[in-house]
């Protein structure tokens, strides 16, 4: 036990916080995003739904490390896109906190985007149309009633993607790296310990995470249980 | 005042063609499930494109194809009935009224507070709609649109959602709080009680295109034309041949009708209301067809008889109020059954 106490005294919380900030940053681009980009598909004429459907959820079915290397591509400094951000905007990704939520939001993305196209696409058709009728704004009865109609799935969409932007390791470990303090998240700093041997830290932060992970399924079962007390169910 | 709808849409193998024009302000449109009737609705609401054709209000033209118009249904002013109401669930009533609403905060208010008191809806203000009855969700729905106070409102077949009982009162309910409304009313229904209560004039359709139109009883007494006979509910419907002026052979019913008034040289279709026979026992006597049970059913109110004539091929229904079933107890069933010939529709295809 006091092992325990020793490295808990001794711990290095910064994992903890740069995991929350980037799941954070990650889930909020992403919800944006997502909604976005399934309201645009919903749209989309069929062959061109397939096709952006496909290219959208590509990062949730790829090896993480698969979309690491990707984005190591893209962003190197080495390239146009990288040598672009670097020069005009002072923007680096590569080993850096920037690189940890792009990563974490490319990979989140896709649960974020299909759960809402799903929930969305379970929204009543006659419920846009009256909105129409009554003299609403497309913007207006998007974000007024068919977001929040399908708040359930949405809400459910965005724990998941919070869930995964948190524990993102492989695209993360390939475009930001482990550097302590900057780019080390919780996933990355197991990694490290358990390479170290020190099982003792490692356990710490997986019971950190298992906290974690408890307190976001317990987030989206409130969040599926709210509002639908109109609905009976079995 | 008027509506002209002129519309053209093709959906896979159907193919809607309706037109019509109508100065009345209460207009009904009839047709069986599928015939087009809501797609020509949603076309008026703008909620649908057609393909081709102009749709006016008033003399405004809200669409026309050739002038390339096509008014947004944000700026129509028309209000549209779903069928399931289409309350937004996640908003209280007061919010979905107040959300066709334009003005500020104060004025708003002020009007859903009016729109709650004119139907009945008080004390349900901050409920959500999936905690209203069918009824209140109905009256909910019909204040939202009363609320912004459009030019034309759209009842996509009200009532069907609703159990019978409730169906009655609700008709004379909805009937009571549109008395009113000085705009234009068109309503859509399979249902010709419902019509016939409503309408003023009437739009009968069938498979895409407009059967007849003109005024509700003109059509219901005289429908002219097969397919309106049987959507206004003439449940006896033969094939004839006009053999001259006054008289016809009913092929599916094997017997010769006479008519007093002249018959129209189209005349392919005859129809009778199975509540018109008069039942004959004894003597047989002019236009009368001798018949056999089929078979029958008993309802609360009234007797259906299905009886097989004796040379056609077609059974004919004949439906006999309660008050008139002592009259079979004692006699037993008919002879036969007399055509009155004033009731007798002659129809074209």
């Amino acid at each position: 036990m006091e092992t325990i106490w020793g490295i808990l005294e001794e711990l290095d919380w910064s994992p903890l916080w740069i995991s929350l900030k980037t799941g954070v940053t990650a889930t909020i681009i992403s919800f944006f995003l997502g909604i976005y980009a399934a309201r645009r598909v919903m749209k989309a004429a069929p062959k061109k739904k397939a096709f952006i459907d496909g290219l959208l959820t590509l990062p949730m079915v790829l090896p993480p490390t698969v979309a690491g290397f990707f984005l190591l591509l893209l962003f190197s400094r080495r390239r146009p896109l990288g040598i672009f951000l670097y020069e005009k905007l002072d923007l680096k990704v590569v080993q850096t906190w920037l690189g940890c939520v792009i990563a974490a939001t490319v990979i989140a993305f896709p649960l974020m985007y299909r759960n809402a196209r799903a929930a969305f696409e379970q929204v009543d058709v006659n419920l846009i149309y009256a909105g129409r009728t009554l003299g609403m704004s497309e913007l207006k009865i998007f974000w007024r009633v068919v977001v929040p109609t399908a708040g359930p799935g949405v809400t459910s969409g965005t724990i998941l993607t919070f869930a995964r932007a948190l524990g993102e390791y492989g695209a993360t470990s390939m475009l930001a790296g482990n550097i302590p303090g900057r780019t080390g998240t919780i996933s990355q700093k197991i990694a490290m310990v358990i390479q170290d041997g020190d099982y003792l830290t490692a356990g710490v932060w997986v019971a950190v995470v298992i906290v974690i992970a408890f307190v976001v399924i317990a987030a989206m079962n409130l969040a599926a249980g709210r509002k639908m007390k109109t609905v009976k169910r079995w | 005042m008027g509506l002209r709808v002129e519309v053209k849409k093709r959906i896979g193998d159907f193919c809607l063609d309706v037109r019509f024009q109508s100065e009345a302000s209460r207009i009904g449109i009839l047709g069986a499930s599928g015939c087009g009737k809501s797609m020509t609705l949603k076309s008026i609401a703008g909620i649908e494109s057609p393909d081709a054709g102009v749709i006016e209000v008033d003399g405004t033209v809200l669409y026309h194809s050739d002038r390339k118009v096509h008014v947004r249904p944000q700026k129509r002013n028309i209000g549209y009935l779903f069928q399931n109401y289409a309350l937004f669930p996640t908003m209280t009533v007061a919010k979905n009224i107040e959300m066709g609403l334009k003005g500020t905060k104060q004025e708003r208010t002020e009007r859903v507070r009016e729109m709650i008191g004119t139907f009945q809806l008080d004390g349900l203000a901050n409920r959500l709609p999936g905690e209203l009855s069918g009824g209140q969700q109905q009256r909910a729905a019909l204040a939202r649109i009363m609320a912004y106070e459009p030019e034309v409102i759209l009842l996509d077949e009200p009532f069907s959602a609703l159990d019978l009982f409730l169906k009655d009162r609700l008709q004379q309910e909805m009937m009571e709080l549109l008395s009113d409304y000085h705009g234009i009313v068109v309503m859509v229904s399979h249902s010709r009680d419902e019509i016939y209560r409503f309408s003023e004039e009437l739009v009968i359709m069938d498979q895409g295109r407009v059967v007849t139109a003109g005024r509700t009883k003109d059509i219901f007494m005289n429908p002219k034309k097969k397919e309106a006979a049987r959507l206004t509910g003439c449940k006896n419907l033969t094939r004839v041949r006009r053999l001259d002026a006054h008289h016809i052979e009913a092929l599916d019913w094997g017997v010769e009708l006479e008519i007093g008034r002249e018959i129209p040289v189209e005349t392919s279709w005859a129809g009778f209301r199975a509540h018109e026979f008069i039942p004959v026992w004894g003597e047989r006597r002019k236009n009368c067809i001798r018949v056999c049970l089929a078979g029958m059913a008993e309802l609360p109110f009234e007797k259906n008889f299905y009886l097989r004539p004796e040379h056609g091929a077609e059974n004919i229904c004949w439906f006999l109020q309660k008050d008139k079933w002592r009259m079979l107890e004692e006699k037993g069933l008919p002879d036969y059954l007399q055509f009155q010939e004033e009731q007798i529709l002659l129809l074209e295809e």
